[in-house]
């Protein structure tokens, strides 16, 4: 079983076609990036698969459940750190995963064994009382994946999750997901190419909402004869142009 | 529980923003010393200590309407609430989430008022006990309307229309800076129409202990709590499944 399936997901909106038909498999424990240029509609897939927007037409299955039929079951078994951080801005960092122990329904036992497992892994310690608000980029970021992973979840979206951070804290973040792989499935979204190429198991290129192309990074510059990613996905969204 | 947990960040949100201390609490508590500095000196009706506390406290209650307003709105536009919609949190979780926590602000609020009130001669009875009870369906209308705000407007609009428009309109219809006899017989039937110079009348027909006028003023306040509670109830689940 796929922990992610789509069957002709499409989304439309009045006249434009934000996804296209989507046919999309990802198996257990991937880390599958979507990549592509502005509008091609990677964030849009995202929306649907997690609940947040309905398709017009098509369906997909997270772990078996239909996103049309079993939304309340999906809720359970997702996790989303969206593009912006969405974060409480007001509330410390222990306050932010506390929060969000509760929204899950944890004990107090629980809660505080599950903010002291993420506190470890994503080396919160030294700013657990302080306000999100006065946090970096950098910090922000961690702390929005690190809410994400709070429930448990056996699918994670992450939206973008290095956009605007400085290289530091990139591969900082870039460990972190890393170490995720093969327990969680992965679906990124992107638009730094190397990201792509570090990070993935499998790539899939998205184009005016539809998913051109899938395999992982070195069959896709083996397909398009480039020796980086980067080339490999120009070419890709080039041909297509012509 | 899940619905605490919400109503409790969302209290921490309000409460650590220092415009809540100053439009809440210092700006009526200014209102009051000032009109009554204005009062001793040039004596007014309006402007006596019985009928200034009540219209004084329920003129704060605009500011509630600000306050839930700017929370959703932020919430909307940073995706902390997309993060919370995939999670297990129903739409029962987040209206009771927002509306519950400004009740006791609004009560605080209140309670402060009267004793400002006390300070500035307004006669120690039991009638206090039953105004601040009856400030309760009073704030619910104002929350609501910033549930109602908040679900359909960003923050920039939210402070024009919540904090400059209607802060106003609810204090010139009012009747606690000027008799509405004194506008015109077409203002005071539009006033009349409005819960706000209800509100006002029915706390001054409590703290008066004109028992025998709080009825009609308390169905029309109840009537427009109602309306506006389920109207930004269908308004919040519409933009919801947006």
């Amino acid at each position: 079983m796929y922990a992610i399936k789509t069957v002709e997901l499409t989304k439309k909106y009045k006249d434009l076609t934000a996804v296209d038909k989507l046919n999309l498999q990802v198996k257990k424990g991937e880390l599958f990036s979507l990549l592509g240029v502005n509008g091609a509609g990677k964030t849009t897939v995202i929306k649907m698969l997690s609940g947040l927007i309905k398709s017009t037409s098509g369906d997909a299955f997270i772990e078996g459940n239909s996103i049309l039929q079993n939304a309340k079951a999906i809720k359970n078994i997702i996790g989303l750190s969206p593009q912006e951080t969405a974060i409480a801005p007001n509330l410390s960092v222990k306050e932010n995963l506390e929060l969000f122990c509760g929204v899950y329904g944890f004990s107090k036992e629980k809660s505080k064994a599950k903010i002291k497992e993420l506190s470890e892994q994503f080396k919160l310690h030294d700013i657990m009382s302080k306000k999100t608000a006065k946090l970096s980029g950098g910090w922000q970021r961690r702390l929005s994946i690190a809410i994400a992973l709070i429930g448990e979840p056996s699918v994670l979206f992450l939206d973008e999750p290095t956009l605007g951070l400085d290289v530091i804290a990139r591969s900082e973040l870039w460990d972190i997901i890393n170490s995720l792989k093969g327990r969680v499935t992965v679906i990124l979204t992107t638009h730094y190419m190397e990201e792509a190429q570090a990070l993935s198991d499998r790539i899939g290129i998205m184009k005016d909402g539809k998913l051109l192309i899938t395999g992982s990074p070195d069959e896709l510059m083996k397909m398009t004869s480039a020796d980086t990613i980067e080339k490999a996905f120009i070419s890709i969204v080039k041909e297509d142009r012509i | 529980m899940k619905t605490f947990t919400f109503a409790d960040r969302c209290s921490k949100e309000i409460l650590r923003d220092p415009l809540t201390l100053i439009f809440g609490l210092g700006f009526p508590v200014i209102l009051l010393l000032l009109l009554s500095a204005i009062q001793a000196n040039i004596p007014v009706k309006l402007f006596e200590i019985e009928r200034l506390t009540p219209g004084i406290t329920v003129f704060g209650l605009s500011f509630m309407t600000l306050f839930s307003a700017t929370l959703i709105a932020k919430d909307r536009e940073s995706s902390f609430l997309q993060r919370l919609y995939t999670t297990p949190l129903r739409p029962i979780d987040f209206i009771l989430g927002y509306i519950l926590p400004i009740i006791p602000i609004a009560t605080t609020q209140t309670v402060v008022c009267y004793l400002i009130g006390f300070l500035l001669g307004l006669t120690v009875t039991m009638n206090i006990l039953y105004a601040i009870l009856m400030i309760i369906p009073v704030s619910v209308f104002y929350i609501s309307l910033g549930l109602l705000c908040g679900s359909i407007m960003n923050t920039k609009q939210v402070g024009g229309i919540c904090g400059a428009l209607l802060t106003n309109l609810s204090a010139f219809l009012s009747g606690v800076w000027f008799d509405l006899e004194l506008v015109g017989n077409t203002f005071r039937k539009i006033a009349n129409v409005l819960p706000f110079v209800h509100a006002v009348e029915l706390e001054r027909a409590v703290i008066n202990g004109s028992f025998s006028e709080i009825l009609p003023h308390l169905c029309v306040v109840l009537i427009y709590a109602i309306i506006t509670t389920i109207g930004a109830i269908l308004l919040f689940l519409r933009q919801m499944r947006k």
